[in-house]
């Protein structure tokens, strides 16, 4: 392959005939059944498709989770399908920052050590800890006077918040958020909604979001349907929608 | 991940549950603490047994009557029961080189009654003068036989101070007459105590010339036992050998027939000290099940906690943990639980052997040796109990992790 033409250096995220194949005993389900395309660099791209489309496997494979059973996966030109767990985990550590449906922040500890946690485990020294973990809750529109709580103590959206600040900290590639709003009420999710469009629009940051719901896919730039395993559509988005902050700051 | 990391990463674990880590720390602490004490006592005792051992005279060699019962020590001997010494073969004896004293020996059991009308069982024992120098007493008021009193047949008697307060109280015996058998003896002195060796007491003894002995209460010139003082601890196995070889002569027997035996106290020594140390290990066995129990305990919570924090596990895998950084995490943990359980055990074995000592007045102690050994088994156990749940943590894929419910 020539490797010139300008678009390919900016592929992070290239999926070639992905396949996923589950076996439990004789059955076997085939969850992505031949999946292909391609995410930019700094794209914000929304994941739609109804549950048990295929889409959180996709999301899995996409955040180097899990391994497809068939076909190639380059992140960042790398291929990433055939790596070993330990490999794995060092991609997720560097490269990208995950935002869950239900936080899974440590209840036990304070915001500003659940956002240092991935840092920990990218051998990052306490000095720059810090500094980076400010600077992710800046970036997260965190208020500082909560960075000493505990996050059990948080409400849902300031959770999420945090999360994201956590998916930040280590100024990751890509940001992955699977139905990030899917645990918030309306307000609250316009909340995180607009920290994702800030994030995008003023830093230039890769996002890809996986929901089921059109309303929060529309705050994408693009949508890929997903549907029984396949892409049936992949769409820029026509009237994209510009996250409602209710009086936020 | 660094080692401060992995300790605040424990520390928030271990302080998150603080009931169940103190009930599970508890099971360690009574484990560990119940081996100290248990191997403190059975130090103790052994020590206190070889103390007094030792304390009943330095380099001795007993020559009993009898053959030796072979595999059976020293304590099972038909002492007494036989007949085969006799006062020439102490003679004998006195000519081999490095036998510094002997102390030729006569026991029975009598009833002794005071002018108090106080009375008492003791053991009589008839001797000559070395046998202050042999079994090493001193006399505390008074004084000890004399040869003279052993060649006149002389009816005097020296007290051990049980028999002495058992007989008189609070009052002093020497010069009072007392009865031994319904004969009349004098009391010439009495002896300090010496302590109880375990097996008998010296201090609940009399002690009468030997003639007197032989020819007044008990009858028959033979001997129980003769004490034999060795000029030092590498002249013992040959004086053994030559006092065999002697007495063997003199009774015109030969080597495979012998009827007489020679224990030296080195020998005595050795089955107590055997005695004491399957003693000890007994009582370190018992104990060490219940350690063994509360390494159970950390397994169980600690299977618990990784079940628990399937989710925790999921999203530390998601932001990059690796399997090594996950299974170290629970074995510090576990390891963690245990070493604070084997500190206090540790105190608590302290004190209970401290708390012992006191009541009972047995020196028991705490060797630095089983302190590391408790250190060295507790932080053993995290490891053995909290590696297959360490395991099994690492092992959790990430995306079920994150789905578990």
């Amino acid at each position: 392959m020539g490797g010139v033409e300008p678009w390919e250096g900016k592929d992070m995220i290239n999926c070639k005939n992905i396949i996923k194949t589950y076996k439990n005993g004789d059955i076997e389900t085939h969850v992505l059944k031949n999946v292909s395309f391609k995410i930019n660099d700094g794209e914000f791209v929304a994941i739609m498709g109804p549950s048990g489309s295929g889409k959180s496997t996709l999301m899995h494979i996409i955040g180097c989770l899990d391994t497809p059973t068939s076909g190639q996966y380059f992140f960042d030109n790398k291929d990433v399908s055939k790596l070993s767990d330990d490999e794995l985990a060092d991609m997720r550590a560097e490269k990208i920052g995950f935002v869950f449906q239900a936080f899974n922040l440590l209840p036990r500890a304070t915001v500003l050590r659940n956002v240092t946690l991935p840092l920990i485990y990218a051998d990052i020294n306490e000095e720059k800890r810090k500094v980076k973990a400010e600077k992710a809750l800046h970036d997260s529109a965190f208020p500082e006077e909560f960075w000493g709580h505990y996050s059990n103590q948080l409400s849902g959206g300031m959770m999420q918040r945090v999360a994201i600040a956590r998916a930040l900290v280590n100024n990751p590639m890509l940001i992955l958020a699977d139905e990030p709003t899917g645990n918030l009420d309306t307000k609250t999710g316009e909340i995180v909604l607009d920290t994702f469009q800030r994030l995008h629009m003023e830093q230039g940051r890769t996002i890809v979001l996986i929901t089921h719901e059109p309303y929060v896919a529309e705050h994408a730039e693009r949508i890929i349907h997903v549907r029984d395993g396949n892409i049936v559509n992949d769409e820029k988005v026509k009237n994209r929608r510009i996250a409602n902050n209710h009086g936020h700051h | 991940m660094k080692i401060t990391d992995i300790f605040q990463e424990t520390y928030t674990a271990l302080s998150a549950n603080k009931a169940r880590s103190s009930l599970t720390i508890l099971g360690i602490v009574i484990g560990i603490g119940s081996v100290i004490a248990m191997v403190s006592i059975g130090q103790g005792a052994s020590g206190q047994i070889q103390s007094s051992i030792e304390g009943l005279g330095s380099n001795l060699l007993t020559v009993s009557p009898g053959a030796a019962q072979q595999g059976r020590g020293f304590v099972s001997q038909g002492r007494g029961s036989a007949q085969t010494l006799k006062n020439e073969d102490v003679d004998v004896l006195r000519k081999i080189e490095g036998v510094v004293a002997i102390s030729p020996e006569r026991q029975g059991r009598y009833q002794i009654v005071s002018p108090l009308g106080n009375n008492t069982n003791s053991t009589v024992v008839g001797m000559s003068p070395e046998y202050a120098q042999v079994r090493n007493v001193s006399i505390e008021n008074g004084y000890f036989v004399s040869d003279a009193n052993v060649r006149n047949l002389g009816r005097v008697v020296v007290l051990g101070p049980t028999v002495a307060t058992d007989l008189f109280g609070e009052e002093n015996p020497v010069g009072k007459t007392i009865r031994v058998n319904k004969l009349n003896f004098k009391v010439i002195g009495v002896l300090q105590s010496k302590g109880s060796a375990g097996f008998f007491n010296p201090d609940d003894m009399v002690f009468v010339p030997i003639i007197t002995m032989q020819k007044i209460l008990a009858g028959g010139d033979y001997l129980s036992s003769i004490a034999i003082s060795v000029e030092s601890q590498d002249l013992m196995p040959q004086v053994q050998e030559e006092a065999t070889m002697a007495i063997a002569d003199k009774h015109r027997v030969d080597l495979e027939s012998l009827d007489f035996s020679i224990v030296s106290q080195a020998e005595i020594l050795g089955t107590l000290t055997q005695v004491t140390d399957t003693f000890t290990l007994f009582l370190a066995a018992v104990a060490g099940i219940s350690l063994l129990v509360g390494g159970i305990g950390i397994m169980n919570m600690m299977l618990t906690t990784v079940t628990e924090r399937t989710r925790e596990i999921g999203l530390r895998k998601s932001i990059g943990a690796k399997k090594k950084d996950i299974s170290v995490q629970f074995l510090v943990e576990a390891v963690m639980l245990t070493v604070i359980g084997g500190i206090l055990g540790i105190i608590l074995g302290w004190l209970l052997s401290f708390i012992i000592s006191t009541l009972s007045g047995l020196a028991t102690t705490i060797s630095l040796s089983s302190v590391m050994l408790a250190v060295g088994v507790s932080a053993g156990i995290g490891i053995v109990f909290g590696y297959y749940p360490a395991r099994r943590a690492a092992r959790l894929s990430p995306i079920d992790a994150l789905r578990y419910e």
